[in-house]
């Protein structure tokens, strides 16, 4: 279904030199698949969501979607942003609206489409509202509403519920376990919350940093719809964490110098113990 | 009250210094009369005409401005230097091409809203939110389309804050370029009352101008721009 192959990025920094975000990416993911990119912020996960979107260009590689190369963005692939991105001047009706106008649809196709996907996503009474007038996790599902509407052969998501409190979060995720059953589209979620990705996927792609490369992929064989604190679930959030914490350490290193050390600081520590000074 | 103290005290001679009875009755004769009315109309004329024009003219440099940074470097620095020198100061030059009159009142009040509105609608443009770009790309968005389905309206804060400004500089550029031009507009009323010595007509017409100007901005410019920055979420009281 999507291949993507032997996929480089580089940026050209100021210095002149150049600094590689991805380092021969090899994934091949099957229709209907629900995969996770999971790492550190700055492991270039996004990035190749970005260059799968089609709005960066690799440096080599090619990622094929149905055996054709893709060249710039396309309908095929729809994404959500963390940020939702809506129209702030179009309602919601029209912001799901808004690329099957472009398509050219006729008008009563138009309708039923749009307002199909806004009860997808639960937003029936607020078709009129616009975006301004809608709490986080609602415009994250207008988003979500958009991208569905194009009806894409994979939907692409970049942390789309980074941005919400908890509470919200797990509702929008449970809900996108049910959107992903109903329509069964081909899902990828980038993310770095681990609990996140062990809910969602099917498959945990797990990304190293400096530069990204694919570290490891874990497969995830639970039943549908997920429920947290499953003693098979967590088990894999631990192992998982154990892979990633050499990583964050790596990240963490860059980032303040020699002044860091992840072991030192997970050393238990309570304020409340003196050496016995005050005998 | 205070205004009516002071021509009590009779600091001034009478001529000099009106009281607010003398005014509102120029005020009154001025506008059954017909004159103040027949001066209103020409002035709004060559009001909106340049205002359009600075709308326009504005509008379209702008988007060349932000188009491309070339033109930036070179344009986007000449319209800089140009909007620091008061329209006003094209004067001389505006009567020499045009010849006294109309046009070169007009010229006046283009150049006095054109500068800001080029600046207004550059940044507009260049400020954007590149992720709602990004999202139209993903939705088959390119070329012509994407500019004017979605560059334009996501900079609309930005024009018509431009506009509201636009619209001071160039009520600014009337009354002075009306001052010392020619034609029957409010400007020349004022300088003919007070070559007669008629200093309550003075005051009647700077009081007209006084009202209009916070009238068209708190009627039509400031409710416009509210709607636009609390639809655009932008308003940072809700």
């Amino acid at each position: 279904m999507l291949k993507i192959e032997k996929i480089q990025k580089s940026f050209k920094q100021k210095d002149g030199s150049n600094l590689q975000v991805l380092k021969d990416i090899n994934l091949d993911i099957k229709e209907g698949e629900f995969i996770s990119l999971l790492g550190p912020s700055g492991c270039g996960k996004s990035t190749l969501l970005n260059i799968i979107a089609g709005l960066e260009n690799p440096s080599s590689g090619s990622i094929l979607v149905e055996g054709n190369e893709i060249s710039g963005a396309g309908s095929d692939r729809g994404v959500v942003f963390q940020d939702a991105a809506l129209f702030p001047w179009l309602n919601v009706f029209d912001n799901v609206a808004f690329s099957l106008k472009e398509k050219g649809l006729k008008k009563d196709e138009v309708e039923r489409i749009a307002i199909d996907n806004i009860k997808k996503v639960h937003l029936s009474k607020f078709k009129d509202s616009y975006p301004h007038q809608l709490s986080g996790g609602m415009r994250q599902r207008v988003a979500i509403a958009r991208a569905l509407a194009m009806n894409p052969k994979i939907l692409l998501m970049d942390e789309p519920f980074g941005a919400l409190d908890e509470q919200t979060r797990l509702m929008l995720q449970y809900e996108l376990q049910k959107i992903w059953m109903e329509t069964k589209k081909t899902i990828i979620f980038v993310t770095h919350n681990i609990r996140e990705a062990v809910q969602l996927s099917d498959k945990i792609v797990i990304f190293g940093t400096q530069p990204g490369n694919v570290k490891e992929t874990f497969e995830v064989k639970a039943a549908r719809p997920r429920q947290m604190n499953k003693g098979y679930l967590v088990h894999l959030e631990d192992k998982i964490l154990d892979i990633l914490k050499e990583e964050i350490e790596k990240v963490m290193k860059e980032e303040m110098g020699d002044e860091y050390n992840f072991e030192e600081s997970s050393l238990p520590w309570d304020p409340t113990r003196d050496m016995g000074s005050n005998i | 009250m205070i205004w009516e103290v002071i021509y009590r005290l009779a600091i001034w001679p009478q001529i000099l210094f009106p009281s607010p009875l003398q005014v509102w009755d120029t005020l009154y004769h001025g506008f059954v009369g017909g004159r103040f009315i027949i001066a209103l109309q020409n002035s709004f004329r060559r009001l909106l005409i340049g205002y359009a024009i600075a709308l326009g003219v504005g509008t379209f440099l702008g988007l060349l401005i932000a188009s491309s940074k070339l033109i930036d470097e070179t344009l986007g620095a000449f319209i800089l230097a140009l909007q620091s020198i008061p329209s006003i100061v094209w004067l001389p030059l505006a009567i020499l091409w045009f010849r006294m009159g109309e046009t070169a009142i007009i010229f006046i009040v283009v150049l006095g809203g054109t500068w800001n509105m080029v600046m207004s609608a550059s940044t507009g443009i260049k400020n954007v939110d590149p992720t709602l770009i990004k999202a139209a790309k993903t939705m088959g968005v390119k070329g012509y389309k994407l500019f004017f389905k979605v560059i334009i309206p996501a900079s609309i804060p930005h024009l018509i804050t431009g506009m509201r400004i636009s619209w001071a500089f160039s009520w600014r550029a009337l009354m002075a370029g009306e001052l010392l031009g020619s034609g029957q507009g409010l400007g020349q009323l004022l300088m003919w009352a007070r070559e007669l010595g008629n200093m309550s007509m003075v005051i009647s017409i700077m009081i007209i101008i006084a009202t209009l100007g916070s009238v068209t901005d708190g009627l039509i410019f400031k409710p416009l721009e509210n709607r636009v920055l609390e639809r655009w979420g932008l308003n940072s009281n809700n």
